[in-house]
C-alpha cells in the first residue's frame, strides 16, 4: 500500500466528510464470533478533536466527486476543490489497520454521488460487504443512504451496515428548494420508508426463524442543518418529533450551518457558526427522548425559538411557575425530571436515598444537583427554603447572575448578531 | 486498654477480603489496613501480618453477595482498585455496615461511607472506560499488538474482558508501566507477565528491530486523519481538554509530540 497516495487521499476526504457531525457509533450489539470485533452498544469515543467532538469512527467519503451541485455542501460540483476518490480495498485495510490498533470503533462511510445514484450506492455496499465477509470484521459500520438509491440496495446495504441513514440537510421543503434544487424532498425519504420497512420485516421474522440475519442493528438516524435557511427552532424540532415518530429514527442530529460557500441564498463565509443555538436544540431533543416532555410544550406559537441564555428546560420551569415548588422527599419521579437543575441521574439518586431518610439541602448538595438553580423550584427536609415571592424574571436573573456559563461569550457575541 | 491492630496484607483483593474474615473472626478491633510496603506509624498498635488464603477470601464473597447484588459486589471491588490511601478501612467500614446494618443498602446515598463507596467505584469505572478508548496499539515484528498506559488506578483486571472479546484474532499487550505489569493475549488466553525494560527502545515506533516496518506509516495516516477531522471554526479547547485530560495525551499517537 502506498502510505503517500494514501495520505493525499485520506487528507481530501476526511475533510470533506467531516461536517458532517453524526458520529455516534452507539446503540448496536454485534458479538465476536471468532472474528474481529464487536460493538458493544456504549460507542467508545477514542480521541476528541480541538472542537470538542467525539472521534469514534474513521468518517470519510469514499469520493468526493459529485454531479449534483447543492448549495451548501463543500462537495458541491461548482466548488473549485481538489477532489479525490478512495478505491473499495483501500478503504478496507484503512479500517482494518485502525481497528486494530484500537483507534477506532468502525466506519462511517459516505460519498459525493459520483455517478447514478445507484452505482454510488452499490460502491458504499461493496465496502461493508468485503468489511463483514472477507475480513470477518464485526466493528460497527454506518453507511450514508444515497438519496435515489433503489430499495434492493437499501435492502442488501442493511445486511452489512449497523446504521443507515439519510441527511435531511434542510429542515423545511422551501428551504430546500431554494438550496438544492436538483434534489426532490421524496429522495430523501424514499430510502428512509425503505430501511424502517426492511427493519420492521426483519424483526417480524426474528420472532418466527432464528436465524434471520440481522438487519441494521443499530437503526438509522438523520442529520438537519441549522441556520442556513433562516427556519425557526419550532420548524426544527417539528420536523424532528416527525422523523423520530415516522420513521422510528434512533437519532436527530442538529449541526449548525458552517459557511462555505460564498453565495446570495446563505449566511456569508466567516459568519459565526451558531454553536449556542445547536447545543439549545440538542438540550431540547435530549427532554423529548428522555424527559417525558412533548415537543409542543417546549415550542409552540407563542415561542417559536428557544431561549439562548438558559437551559429549555428552565424556561419551560419558570414558563409553568404553578407546579412548583416541589417536595422532593414525595415527588413523583415524572416530576423530579422537570425540575431545573436536576438531571435523571440525581432523579433516581433522589428516590433511591429517599427511602431511608428524609433528604435535606445537603444530601441534595452531595447526590450532585445544580443547587443554583434547583432551589427556586423545590422544598426538601429543611427550613431554608425560597421564601420570597419571586417573578420569574427574578429567578431568571439570580440564576444567570450566579452562573458562569461556557457560552457566556458567545451568547453576547450572538445576541449582538442577532439586534444588528 | 489496647490500641487496637493493625493489619498487614499483599495489596491483593484477595488478601483483603482475607484481612476481612479474620477481623471477624478473631473480633479484632481494627485500627487500619495496609499492604506490607507501608511503613508503620502507628507505635501503639498491634501489626499482625495476614497471609492471603483464597478459601477465606472466598467466603467473605459468598456472605457478601448473600447481602447485596452483583452491581453492588463490583462497586465494592472497583473502589478497591482506586488504590486510594485509606480505602481500605473504609472498605472495611463499608463491610460492616453490610453484615451489621438491618436494613443495609448500597444505595441509601444520604449515609456518608455509602456515597463516597459509590463515588470513587465511578472514578474507578470512568478510567477503565478511558483506557479502553486511549490504549493505541503498536504493531511489532512478530506481529504482537503492543500498548503501553500508566492508568492512575489499578485498571488492568477490569479492562481485561473488553480487550480479550474485541480483539481475539491478533495477539496483543497492554502494559502497565506504574505498576509493572502486563496483559497478554496469546490467541487463547490471556495472563499477567512482567518485563524488565532494559532501554527505551519500546518507546520509538519507527525502530524497526522492535516494530513492523508498516507501523510508522499507519500512525502518520491516523495523525492525517485526526488533523483533517477537525474543524477549526469551532474551535473549543476547554471542552477539548475536559475530554482528553492532558495526563492522558501521551498514550494517543494523534496528540504525540513525535514528527513525521
Ligand atoms: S449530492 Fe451530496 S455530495 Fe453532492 S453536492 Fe449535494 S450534498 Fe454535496
Amino acid at each position: 500500500m502506498s502510505f503517500e497516495r494514501i495520505k493525499e487521499k485520506l487528507n481530501i476526504l476526511a475533510d470533506a466528510a467531516k461536517y458532517d457531525i453524526s458520529c455516534s457509533s452507539s446503540g448496536s450489539k454485534r458479538a465476536n464470533k471468532g472474528g474481529l470485533g464487536n460493538s458493544d452498544g456504549v460507542g467508545i469515543c477514542h480521541s476528541y478533536t480541538e472542537d470538542g467532538r467525539c472521534v469514534s469512527l474513521l468518517k470519510i467519503l469514499l469520493t468526493n466527486h459529485c454531479i449534483f451541485d447543492c448549495a451548501y455542501c463543500v462537495t458541491r460540483k461548482s466548488n473549485d476543490i481538489k477532489r479525490a476518490a478512495f478505491k473499495v480495498q483501500e478503504v478496507v485495510d484503512l479500517t482494518m489497520n485502525f481497528y486494530r490498533r484500537n483507534y477506532i470503533e468502525g466506519l462511517f462511510l459516505s460519498s459525493g454521488i459520483f455517478n447514478s445514484p445507484d452505482t454510488t450506492m452499490e460502491r458504499l455496499v461493496q465496502v461493508a460487504k468485503k468489511l463483514r465477509l472477507e475480513e470477518n470484521f464485526n466493528g460497527y459500520i454506518h453507511l450514508k443512504s444515497i438519496p435515489g438509491a433503489s430499495d434492493e440496495l437499501m435492502q442488501e446495504a442493511g445486511l452489512y451496515a449497523d446504521r443507515l441513514s439519510v441527511n435531511i440537510e434542510i429542515p423545511t421543503i422551501s428551504g430546500l428548494k431554494l438550496l438544492a434544487p436538483d434534489k426532490k424532498h421524496e429522495d430523501f425519504i424514499k430510502p428512509m420508508e425503505a430501511v424502517k420497512n426492511a427493519i420492521q420485516i426483519y424483526q417480524s421474522e426474528k420472532k418466527i426463524i432464528k436465524s434471520t440475519p440481522k438487519y441494521a442493528l443499530a437503526g438509522q438516524s438523520t442529520q438537519m442543518i441549522v441556520g442556513a435557511t433562516g427556519e425557526s427552532d419550532r420548524d426544527v424540532m417539528y420536523s424532528a418529533a416527525y422523523y423520530y415518530k415516522k420513521y422510528k429514527m434512533k437519532r436527530v442530529y442538529y449541526s449548525g450551518y458552517i459557511p462555505v460557500a460564498n453565495d446570495s441564498r446563505l449566511p456569508a463565509l466567516g459568519s459565526p457558526v451558531p454553536l449556542l443555538r445547536e447545543n439549545r436544540l440538542y438540550q431540547t431533543d435530549w427532554l423529548l427522548r428522555f424527559y417525558g416532555f412533548d415537543i409542543r410544550e417546549l415550542l409552540n406559537n407563542e415561542n417559536q425559538n428557544l431561549d439562548l441564555d438558559i437551559d429549555p428546560k428552565l424556561s419551560w420551569a419558570l414558563r409553568n411557575r404553578e407546579l412548583f415548588p416541589l417536595d422532593i422527599n414525595k415527588a413523583d419521579k415524572l416530576l423530579l425530571a422537570r425540575v431545573p437543575g436536576i438531571g435523571l441521574k440525581s432523579v433516581y439518586k433522589i428516590i433511591e436515598a429517599r427511602k431511608f431518610r428524609k433528604l435535606n439541602w445537603e444530601h441534595l448538595k452531595k447526590i450532585g444537583i445544580a443547587y443554583n438553580r434547583a432551589r427556586y423550584f423545590i422544598t426538601c427536609d429543611s427550613n431554608s427554603f425560597e421564601k420570597r415571592d419571586l417573578s420569574s424574571l427574578q429567578i431568571k436573573g439570580l440564576i444567570l447572575q450566579n452562573s458562569n456559563s461556557k457560552f457566556r461569550k458567545d451568547y453576547s457575541s450572538q445576541l449582538n448578531l442577532f439586534s444588528s | 486498654m489496647t490500641a487496637g491492630t493493625i493489619l498487614f496484607y499483599d495489596g491483593t483483593f484477595n488478601g483483603f477480603l482475607t484481612c476481612i474474615f479474620s477481623a471477624f473472626e478473631q473480633k479484632l478491633e481494627v485500627n487500619g489496613i495496609y499492604t506490607e510496603a507501608t511503613p508503620q506509624e502507628n507505635i501503639f498498635a498491634e501489626p499482625l501480618n495476614i497471609s492471603t488464603n483464597s478459601e477465606k477470601a472466598e467466603r467473605v464473597i459468598i456472605g457478601l453477595k448473600k447481602k447485596i447484588s452483583n452491581d453492588s459486589y463490583r462497586q465494592l471491588y472497583f473502589a478497591f482498585l482506586s488504590e486510594l490511601e485509606g480505602i481500605e478501612m473504609l472498605l472495611f467500614q463499608y463491610i460492616n455496615l453490610v453484615f451489621k446494618e438491618e436494613n443495609f443498602s448500597s444505595k441509601d446515598f444520604g449515609h456518608p461511607i455509602v456515597l463516597k463507596i459509590n463515588q470513587t467505584s465511578k472514578k474507578v469505572s470512568r478510567e477503565k472506560h478511558r483506557m479502553e478508548a486511549f490504549v493505541r496499539f503498536q504493531l511489532t515484528k512478530d506481529d504482537i499488538f503492543f500498548a503501553t498506559i500508566e492508568p492512575d488506578f489499578n485498571v488492568l483486571p477490569v479492562i481485561l474482558k473488553h480487550f480479550e472479546s474485541r480483539y481475539s484474532d491478533q495477539k496483543w499487550i497492554i502494559y502497565d508501566l506504574k505498576r509493572n505489569l502486563g496483559l497478554f493475549y496469546n490467541l487463547q488466553e490471556t495472563s499477567y507477565i512482567n518485563f524488565n525494560f532494559k532501554s527505551k527502545d519500546h518507546l520509538d515506533p519507527s525502530n524497526s528491530s522492535i516494530y513492523s516496518t508498516s507501523e510508522i506509516g499507519f500512525q502518520k495516516l491516523w495523525r492525517e486523519y485526526f488533523e483533517s477531522t477537525n474543524i477549526k471554526s469551532r474551535k473549543n479547547m476547554k471542552l477539548h481538554l475536559q475530554h482528553v485530560p492532558k495526563r492522558y495525551w501521551k498514550y494517543l499517537t494523534e496528540k504525540s509530540t513525535w514528527q513525521n
